[in-house]
C-alpha cells in the first residue's frame, strides 16, 4: 500500500502544480513572457485566504475572497507591467517579472512576519477518510476535486465558447484572430483574471493542506512551474496538465529512490533537464510555434 | 586599511569578477543565465575541497577555475540545443540543481558546508589586493573582448543567431567559448571567496545571488562592460552604507529589478549614452 500513498500523494502535488502552470502556460502562450511573478499571485491568494478566514472564521469565503483579489493583482500585472513592455525583447519582462517576485515576496515577510502565519480554525488536514484502502485527509480530496472541475470547466471554455475560441485563436495567430474581429486585449485581461484566480486557489489550498502559509511559499513552485511549462511544450494545456501530474508521480517517487543525494526540489529539475535532452521541442511538441 | 573597509573591497571586487563574468555571456553574446551563482558556487567548492585537503593556494584555485569552467561547457551545449526562454528555465535549473546536490553530499560537508578552509597565507589585506587585483584583469580582459574580433563575432550571435551563421560566424563554438569563459572566471572568483571567508555553506549559492548578479548586469546595461561594473559596485554598496537597506534588501533589489526594466531597459549605461547623446545635441 506505501506505493498506492505515494501515487497518491503525487497526484495531489500534481492537482496544485497544474493550477498554477495553467495559469503560466497560457500567459506563455499569448505574450511570450514567462510570468514568473505568477508565484507572487499564487502566495498572494493563500495570505488573502488565511487572512480572511481568520477574520470571519469562514475558510470558504477565505478562499472565494483570494481568487476574487487574485483577478485584480493579476489584470494590475499585466496593466501595469507587462504591457509597456510588450515591445521589448522578452528578456526584459520576463527579469521585470523576476524583479516583482522577489519584491513581493520580501513585502509579504516585512507585512506579516518571517514565521508566516496559520489557520487559527482549521481541522480538515487532521479529517481523515478511508478510500479504498487509502487514508486520505478532506483537504486532499478538496485539492483533486478543484484541480479537475476547474481544468474541465476551463476546457469547456475554450472549446465551447466564442470567447473562449477567440481566445484560442488569438493564442495561435493574434494578428490574424483580431481581423476576424476577435478583441486582442479583452482576451489578455481574461487570460489573466482566470490564470491568477486558478494560482490563488492553488496557493490557498496549499496553504490550508499545511495549515501554514509562509512568505517564501510560491518560490520553489514557480520554479517547478516552469519546468512544467517547459516540458508540456510552452503554451500547450494538454502537454501542461499530463507534466504537471508526472511531475507530483516522479517526486513522489523520487524522495524516496534517489532523496539521499539530491533533494526533493531538485529533483523536477533533473526531469526538466532529461526530458529537454532527449526532446528539446518539450514532451508534447510546440503546438505554438 | 581597516578590517571593515578590507572586507567591504574584497566583496565588491568578486561581486564585479562575477557581474563582467555573467555579462560577457549574457551581454555579449545573448545566452541568458540565470544560473551563475551555480558556477561560483562550484568554483568555491572545488577550491575548499582541494584546499582543505591541503593543496597550495594556485593549485586549488586552479582546481576552482577547471571545476567551473567544465560546468559551463556542460550547460553551454546545452545552450546550442535550446532557444532564449528555455535556456533561461533550464539555467534556473542549474542553480536548484546545484544547491539540491550540494546539500545532500556528506563529502562536501552537506548542509554545514565546509569550514576546515585553511588561510592563503596572504593576510586579510593581501587576500583583498589579490581579489581587486583578479578584479581589474577580468574588466581589462572584458573590454578587451569587447574590442577584439571575438567580442564582434559575440555581438553577431547575440544580435541575430541565424543571421550570424549565414554570414560565416562560428555561432557554436563562441558559444561554448562565452560559457567556458565567463563561467571559469567566476569559478575563480568562487576560489577567491572560499580563501576569503574560509567556510562556505550551499544557501551562499543559491537562486537568489543568481538574481542579483542578473539584476548587476541588466540594471548597469546589458553588454556594458562599465555599466556593469559601476552597478556591481552600487548594488554592492548600497547594504553597506544604509543599514536600513539591509533589511529590505530583497525587497530593494527587487522594485530595482521592475523599476529599471519598465523605465530604462537598457540599464546605466543606456542613460549614460542618453544624457551623453542630449548634452551633444544643444
Amino acid at each position: 500500500m506505501y506505493y498506492v500513498d505515494l501515487a497518491f500523494n503525487g497526484l495531489v502535488f500534481g492537482c496544485t502544480y497544474a493550477l498554477m502552470a495553467v495559469g503560466l502556460t497560457l500567459v506563455y502562450g499569448l505574450l511570450r513572457i514567462l510570468h514568473i511573478a505568477h508565484a507572487a499571485v499564487y502566495a498572494f491568494g493563500a495570505y488573502i485566504a488565511v487572512i480572511v478566514a481568520n477574520g470571519t472564521g469562514s475558510i470558504v469565503l477565505g478562499v472565494a475572497t483570494a481568487m476574487v483579489a487574485a483577478v485584480l493583482l493579476g489584470t494590475a500585472i499585466y496593466r501595469l507591467l507587462y504591457q509597456p513592455l510588450l515591445n521589448y525583447p522578452p528578456y526584459v519582462p520576463m527579469i521585470a517579472s523576476i524583479g516583482l517576485l522577489v519584491f513581493m515576496e520580501d513585502g509579504f515577510r516585512i507585512a506579516f512576519g518571517e514565521q508566516g502565519l496559520t489557520f487559527v480554525r482549521n481541522p480538515y488536514p487532521t479529517e481523515l477518510h478511508e478510500f479504498l484502502g487509502l487514508t486520505v485527509n478532506t483537504v486532499q480530496i478538496a485539492i483533486i476535486v478543484a484541480a479537475t472541475v476547474c481544468l474541465i470547466l476551463l476546457a469547456a471554455f475554450i472549446t465551447r465558447t466564442r470567447i473562449g475560441i477567440g481566445w484560442r485563436a488569438t493564442v495561435s495567430d493574434p494578428r490574424i484572430a483580431e481581423s476576424f474581429g476577435v478583441d486582442a486585449i479583452k482576451v489578455r485581461y481574461l487570460n489573466f483574471a482566470i490564470g491568477s484566480a486558478l494560482a490563488a486557489l492553488g496557493g490557498a489550498l496549499v496553504g490550508l493542506l499545511n495549515n501554514f502559509v509562509e512568505p517564501t511559499m510560491g518560490f520553489v513552485v514557480s520554479y517547478k512551474a516552469l519546468a512544467i511549462i517547459v516540458v508540456g511544450g510552452l503554451g500547450n494545456l494538454q502537454g501542461t496538465l499530463i507534466a504537471s501530474l508526472a511531475l507530483g508521480l516522479v517526486e513522489s517517487y523520487g524522495t524516496i529512490f534517489v532523496g539521499h543525494f539530491l533533494d526533493r526540489d531538485a529533483i523536477a529539475f533533473l526531469f526538466l533537464i532529461a526530458v529537454l535532452i532527449a526532446r528539446p521541442q518539450g514532451l508534447a511538441g510546440m503546438k505554438v510555434a | 586599511m581597516s578590517a571593515y573597509v578590507t572586507s567591504v573591497l574584497a566583496v565588491i571586487g568578486i561581486n564585479v569578477m562575477l557581474a563582467v563574468s555573467l555579462n560577457m555571456i549574457t551581454g555579449f553574446c545573448g545566452q541568458f543565465s540565470l544560473g551563475h551563482a551555480a558556477f561560483y558556487g562550484a568554483g568555491a567548492y572545488g577550491a575548499a575541497f582541494f584546499a582543505a585537503a591541503g593543496s597550495s593556494v594556485p593549485l586549488s584555485l586552479l582546481v576552482g577555475i577547471v571545476v567551473a569552467s567544465l560546468l559551463g561547457l556542460i550547460v553551454g551545449f546545452a545552450s546550442l540545443r535550446l532557444r532564449h526562454d528555455f535556456l533561461a528555465v533550464t539555467t534556473i535549473g542549474v542553480s536548484f540543481l546545484f544547491v539540491g546536490f550540494v546539500r545532500k553530499q556528506s563529502w562536501l560537508g552537506a548542509e554545514m558546508g565546509i569550514s576546515k578552509i585553511p588561510p592563503s597565507g596572504l593576510g586579510p589585506e593581501g587576500n583583498t589586493l589579490l581579489i581587486v587585483a583578479c578584479a581589474v584583469v577580468a574588466i581589462a580582459l572584458s573590454l578587451y573582448i569587447s574590442r577584439s574580433w571575438m567580442g564582434f563575432g559575440f555581438r553577431a550571435v547575440g544580435d541575430d543567431e541565424d543571421t550570424a551563421r549565414t554570414v560565416g560566424i562560428p555561432v557554436a563554438r563562441y558559444k561554448l567559448v562565452a560559457f567556458t569563459l565567463g563561467t571559469g572566471i567566476a569559478g575563480l572568483a568562487g576560489g577567491l571567496y572560499s580563501y576569503f571567508t574560509q567556510f562556505i555553506v550551499p544557501d551562499s549559492f543559491g537562486f537568489i545571488v543568481s538574481v542579483a548578479l542578473m539584476a548587476m548586469v541588466v540594471i548597469g546595461g546589458t553588454g556594458s562592460t562599465l555599466g556593469v561594473v559601476a552597478a556591481a559596485i552600487i548594488l554592492t554598496l548600497l547594504p553597506e552604507m544604509f543599514r536600513f537597506v539591509n533589511e529590505y534588501r530583497l525587497l530593494i533589489f527587487g522594485g530595482l529589478l521592475v523599476l529599471a526594466m519598465r523605465f530604462a531597459p537598457d540599464g546605466l549605461a543606456g542613460l549614460g549614452r542618453a544624457i551623453v547623446t542630449k548634452v551633444r545635441g544643444s
